[in-house]
């Protein structure tokens, strides 16, 4: 089987599973004919892709899935809560198909007829033969709005003719818009254009791949037409079809629909056409025009962008150059390699709806198996974040929420007790702030229980009794991520995986962001993750330790400060520095790193004061070398897992410089 | 070329030579400089710039328990790829490229060289000389590479 598809229909699939799942949420609570309509088109879309592709599992079960919502469509059966746990179960069963054939390239036998079966009780009606066939929907349908349809009627009333015409730009054409313009007036020279898709506005603005569609009134023939447009150049293709009355779709409001006499026949119709037009497109929520992009062409895209910026450094570094024009020159170079930077980090960058979308399902299944009432609130899905991190973070999320459902909201009864709502609530928030995106999971539970915690910390022997009196409260909260602590009384299904959260707390590390958590008692826990917008390049502060370089990340960095010998102070036998009122312990970075020890004779020490959570740290260094934008490579799988080290950079001369893991140092 | 001839990098460490299998070798280096990597195992020497690519660069001197070398115009960096992990190894001298029949190529015995057996491929035959063959998967194996970084 051709791999190029295989890749395209899983990707698709995937789309689809999670539309399914979205709306059948969406229909629990909010049971239109919006929603039907859009589980219908994933599923049928969905069989229609398996069935091309010879998928034969799965066509069955999406049939059969859509037989079932074909009768909720048409109102011959009511939606409730067993249908729709059915018709989960069954999306359950799809993904996992659609696992199978990731995994090994085709279907593996797997036990659909159980969930058939269960369809098919849902599916009381059994009217198996009303299933519309896509093979019979030949015709072409016409999509318009109320308005177009009166001025598209009217006009058929009186004699005119109404032609869909589909044009094509060359592959090869650069000024699309101006392309369009062309075909635009030349068209209206013809008569009225009524309708465009995309939208005027978008082409203008060369939002659109190359390929429009426009509704043109007129007198004219098919032929006139074709002619006039063959003058243009770069049109690939032009297809002219015939707008027939009776094809015409109206796509109605609300408020019109109920006025409809014979609404059901009419919307019957709306949604196979509908169906038909969006075919391979987007759900009626997104209409941007897309281009789908291997990740790997991406990376090496944002290779090469490091690369550039690697060169510029060196440029910048080449310092008996004081020629104006070469100033100027490189000074344009930085400009234009940062947008450059900016624009690929922009492509590679995804809203964070793709990971949030799998929440509610994830949050609905969670409470059933709980019997708790939970509620799930998400803001700023639209927030984007670097596609890899999006492919990282949804596990430690999904860990959280699990962990607030479980740990953090408490029984309805005793909320009732406590005055609260019956109805638990998760928000789960996502915003940028600076070069930084946060993402925040929380509940209004009952907050973390500090005495719990401790003696849950002794009992496991993190801590000893006697320590335990002098934690502060946020040292106890970070007890929880310590590996070896998990508070749960009871392996459930939902806890007991056998990880904690220490496993969130190495991930989102390991994606160089940080994790702190922040609660009241009785009024719930929030879980606040900071993550680097992006992974690939960020600002660093260089410095000298005995004679190596080292970058340390920008973004932990509170300030530097030089210190003299005197101001140094032990305490219990660690170096110390007072500053502004705050005991700042010290770590001397040559004797961590094991580095050549520079002349002990200096007066002053120079501190980089780093900050991990509440923590401030000041690293001794031997000497500040300056701030600089650097690339972050991996040191590769051979040595991934060295410690304090997160990686290492070219300098402008060609030399590789270590990048510091603050976090471990800490 | 027959099925059964295979080629080999022939380099030298020491009075010995040893032969890696042409298909793990990607490119073959002078000495660079080299970033130390602190906290890695002793036998990795650091990290090197390859064309914009970090490589982990280790002393095959040093992951054979022998006597350090001096650097010299013959020193050579032989960069290897093993299942997606590319590893530079410090060698004395690399000095051409040998063909081997299958059948020149005999098991190990246990004491052969300086080298503990585990990492070879066997023993070539070669005009009257012997080439000790490499076996970088296992020399590079992760495993390995823990159990030593915790001497």
């Amino acid at each position: 089987m051709n791999n190029q598809y295989l890749d395209v229909f899983l990707e698709e699939a995937r789309e689809h599973i999670e539309n399914l799942n979205q709306y059948l949420l969406e229909l629990e609570k909010n049971p239109t004919q919006e929603v039907v309509d859009e589980i219908f088109r994933s599923a049928h879309t969905l069989k229609g892709m398996s069935g091309t592709m010879g998928f034969t599992q799965l066509s069955e079960l999406t049939h059969e899935m859509e037989n079932l919502l074909q009768e909720i469509r048409s109102k011959k059966i009511s939606v409730d809560e067993r249908i729709i746990d059915s018709l989960l179960n069954c999306v359950d069963v799809l993904e996992g198909l659609i696992n199978d054939i990731e995994e090994h390239g085709q279907e593996q036998q797997r036990d659909i007829y159980t969930v058939i079966q269960m369809l098919k009780g849902q599916n009381d009606f059994g009217l198996n033969e009303t299933k519309v066939s896509a093979e019979n929907e030949k015709k072409d349908a016409f999509n318009f709005n109320e308005y177009e349809d009166r001025v598209v009627r009217k006009a058929l009333g009186e004699g005119l003719k109404i032609w869909k015409i589909n044009v094509t730009l060359a592959d090869e054409c650069l000024l699309k818009s101006a392309r369009a313009f062309l075909v635009f007036k030349t068209l209206e020279g013809f008569g009225d254009i009524i309708k465009t898709e995309p939208s005027v506005e978008d082409i203008e603005d060369e939002k659109f791949e190359n390929h429009f569609t426009l509704y043109l009134i007129t007198s004219r023939d098919k032929k006139a037409i074709l002619d006039s447009l063959t003058s243009i150049s770069e049109l690939k293709t032009v297809d002219i079809r015939n707008v027939e009355e009776d094809s015409i779709v109206v796509e109605k409001t609300d408020s019109v629909k109920a006025a409809d006499e014979n609404g059901t026949n009419e919307s019957a119709k709306s949604f196979l056409t509908t169906e038909k037009t969006s075919k391979g497109t987007h759900t009626f929520k997104k209409t941007t025009k897309t281009l789908r992009v291997d990740i790997e062409r991406l990376d090496t895209l944002m290779n090469l962008v490091s690369e550039l910026i690697i060169i510029k450094t060196r440029l910048e570094d080449i310092k008996d150059s004081d020629h104006q024009a070469y100033r100027e020159t490189v000074e344009y170079l930085e400009r234009i390699t940062s947008n450059l930077h900016d624009a690929v980090m922009k492509a590679r960058m995804v809203p964070i709806e793709n990971v949030f979308n799998r929440f509610p399902r994830v949050v609905h299944d969670l409470s059933r198996e709980m019997s708790k009432k939970i509620d799930l609130v998400i803001e700023g899905a639209e927030t984007e974040l670097d596609r890899t991190v999006i492919d990282e973070i949804g596990d430690p999320l999904i860990h959280l929420i699990r962990n607030a459902a479980d740990h953090g909201i408490e029984d309805p009864q005793e909320r009732i007790t406590k005055g609260k709502p019956e109805q638990g609530t998760i928000n789960l928030k996502a915003y940028q702030d600076g070069n930084n995106v946060i993402i925040e999971v929380s509940d209004d539970g009952k907050g973390i229980d500090l005495n719990g915690v401790l003696k849950r910390a002794i009992d496991v022997g993190l801590i000893k009794e006697e320590q335990s009196k002098n934690l502060k409260e946020y040292e106890i909260t970070s007890l929880l991520f310590e590996p070896g602590f998990s508070t749960a009384k009871k392996i459930t299904d939902v806890s007991g995986r056998g990880v904690g959260l220490d496993v969130v707390k190495t991930k989102i590390e390991s994606l160089g962001g940080t994790i702190e958590i922040d609660f009241v008692k009785d009024k719930g826990t929030t879980f606040q993750i900071r993550l680097p917008l992006t992974l690939a390049i960020i600002q660093a502060l260089m410095v000298l330790v005995g004679d190596e370089k080292y970058a340390i990340p920008l973004s932990s960095i509170k300030e530097t400060v030089t210190v003299t010998k005197e101001q140094i102070k032990t305490v219990q036998k660690r170096e110390v520095i007072l500053l502004r009122g705050n005991v700042i312990p010290i770590v001397r970075l040559n004797e961590v790193l094991e580095t050549k020890k520079l002349d002990d004779s200096q007066e002053d020490l120079t501190l980089v004061i780093v900050k991990k959570g509440e923590k401030n740290v000041g690293l001794a260094v031997d000497d500040l070398i300056g701030q600089q934008e650097i690339v972050i490579k991996s040191l590769g799988s051979f040595l991934k897992d060295i410690k304090f080290i997160a990686g290492a950079t070219i300098l402008g001369n060609g030399e590789v410089a270590l990048i510091l893991d603050i976090n471990k140092l800490i | 070329m027959a099925d059964n001839i295979r080629q080999f990098v022939e380099f030298k460490i020491g009075d010995e030579e040893y032969g890696i299998d042409i298909l793990q070798v990607k490119t073959i280096e002078r000495m660079m400089p080299i970033t130390r990597v602190p906290k890695a195992p002793k036998f990795v020497e650091g990290v090197i710039n390859l064309r914009g690519e970090i490589v982990p660069v280790i002393d095959l001197r040093k992951r054979f328990d022998l006597p350090p070398a001096e650097t010299t115009d013959n020193t050579r960096i032989i960069i290897v790829s093993v299942d997606e992990i590319t590893v530079g190894m410090i060698v004395d001298s690399a000095t051409e490229v040998v063909q081997l029949a299958q059948e020149d190529i005999e098991p190990a015995p246990p004491i052969t060289s300086s080298i503990d057996s585990d990492y070879l491929d066997g023993v070539g035959k070669l005009e009257g000389k012997l080439l000790i063959l490499l076996n970088v998967t296992k020399l590079l194996k992760p495993q390995e590479i823990e159990e030593l970084a915790q001497i």
